[in-house]
């Protein structure tokens, strides 16, 4: 069983049909007891780093709990930047701090060319992935495919970053530190590639 | 490199994809589903279910139809037409939209724009405007491009990003169905002046012209709807074609 964490942040909907269409089973826990049996978490979220103060102690508490027995944790969107340290979308707001580094406004450099067109923030539409290193959620994705994003803020290139994507500036598309990965576009709204990489994670779960 | 996006409009009618000239003569076109996925097989970007008829007929989008495309089409989904409030936008998100499409009730209520933002996102939020060239500029119209108001068209657009729309679907009335090319100009304008994507709308009929409205018109997405109905490979072909044009796409695998 997977739990899909619902704190407010967007509407899951279409992670819901993603995960059905791939043959997943899934609940929406109430508390954090309910992680007590889970084999693994998806924080979704879309819109304001705010929003997930509602991942409060004790939701962190279980969370942790759930990720120091070894299950794995998906983050998409909102959810790969929670697993760093902030954001300064709302900076008084810790995050889950799994992984070192602040998520930034994006902006454009002055010597980037990876824009055509007037610089846009958000950051919507198809994108390239960039291979960073070897990566299990990333089985099967070829160096420049394309995936969906939709995004203001995002999370700097550390030792954690197995997949980078440049517009304005190179940021971190694709997180792993072993069973914890993250993904910064929406791989339920990136065609075939996006499927991929839920299959992905979701074979590591039943591994 | 971010993409170019080409996005595919199905116009609905009771369940079935139709196409009007000017917005008026409507045409059948094929089943929702079966065109999705189609689409999705020959390489777009996005897809837009508007329901033509729905703000003069009150009737809103079809839920049904909405949640037939996103259960097996994973890309994303702008749902539009007859969305006057915040329960009509609530039902196309549960079915399975990613953001819905306001034309004619963000202009008779701004406030509804920042709400839903504040609800779903400024991604989930799509401002559809409708302009048309007057001597002074673009004047905008609503209730499906049959009522004028007083409103710039570029005034409108700047507004509605301060209000939290996170894009700018415009549409031109003059070319709307013509064939004879997007408005560039337009485009253009409305681009420079907001900070938002603009989709790029009306009178797509060949190939150079999504090349024109990506380089002069500087437009993020281009939309077009009979272009695509007829010809299986035309989603492709187009996007070789403009890859070709040095313009970034996701061509298809």
């Amino acid at each position: 069983m997977i739990a899909l964490l619902d704190y407010g942040a967007g509407n899951l909907t279409s992670v819901r049909k993603a995960l059905t269409y791939l043959g997943a089973t899934f609940e929406t826990p109430t508390v954090g007891e309910n992680l007590a049996n889970v084999d693994a978490i998806i924080v979704p979220g879309v819109g304001n780093f705010n929003a997930t103060t509602a991942l409060d102690n004790h939701w962190r508490r279980h969370i942790a709990n759930v990720v120091a027995h070894g299950s794995p944790l998906l983050g998409i969107c909102l959810g790969l930047q929670w697993l760093f340290d902030g954001s300064d979308e709302a900076p008084n707001v810790a995050g889950f701090g799994a992984m070192t580094g602040r998520c930034h406004l994006i902006k454009q450099e002055d010597d980037d060319t990876s824009v055509s067109g007037p610089f846009k923030v958000p950051h919507v539409g198809w994108n390239s992935l960039h291979r960073k290193r070897d990566s299990w959620v990333l089985d099967g994705v070829a160096e420049g495919d394309q995936v969906y994003f939709t995004h203001s803020y995002a999370a700097p290139v550390t030792e954690d970053c197995v997949g980078s994507t440049h517009y304005g500036v190179e940021f971190a598309s694709v997180v792993e530190r072993d069973h914890m990965v993250g993904v910064q576009f929406h791989p339920e709204k990136s065609g075939d590639i996006g499927l991929r990489i839920l299959k992905n994670f979701l074979n590591r779960v039943g591994s | 490199m971010l993409s170019k996006r080409i996005i595919a409009c199905l116009d609905v009618r009771n369940g079935s994809v139709v196409k009007g000239i000017h917005f008026k003569g409507l045409r059948v076109a094929g089943d929702p589903a079966e065109l999705s996925r189609r689409y999705n097989r020959d390489g777009i970007d996005e897809i837009v279910i508007l329901d033509v008829t729905a703000t003069i007929e009150k009737r809103k989008a079809l839920a049904d139809t909405i949640h037939a495309v996103a259960s097996e089409i994973f890309l994303p989904l702008c749902v539009g037409g007859g969305i006057k409030d915040e329960g009509h936008a609530d039902a196309a998100i549960e079915a399975g939209a990613d953001k819905v499409s306001l034309n004619t009730a963000a202009m008779a209520h701004p406030d509804l724009l920042t709400t839903l933002a504040r609800r779903y996102g400024s991604q989930a939020v799509v401002v559809a405007i409708d302009a048309k060239r007057v001597h002074s500029g673009f004047q905008t119209y609503v209730r499906s491009g049959q009522q004028a108001t007083n409103r710039d068209a570029v005034e409108w657009a700047r507004e509605a990003a301060d209000r939290g729309a996170g894009e700018i679907l415009l549409t031109s009335i003059d070319r709307d169905g013509t064939k004879s090319g997007f408005d560039c100009e337009l485009t253009a304008t409305v681009s420079e002046a907001v900070s938002i994507p603009v989709i790029a709308s009306g009178g797509a009929g060949t190939f150079d012209h999504f090349v024109d409205v990506f380089t002069v018109g500087q437009a993020h997405a281009a939309l077009a709807a009979s272009i695509f109905h007829y010809d299986e490979h035309a989603v492709s072909d187009l996007k070789q074609h403009l890859h070709k044009h040095d313009i970034p796409v996701r061509l298809s695998c």
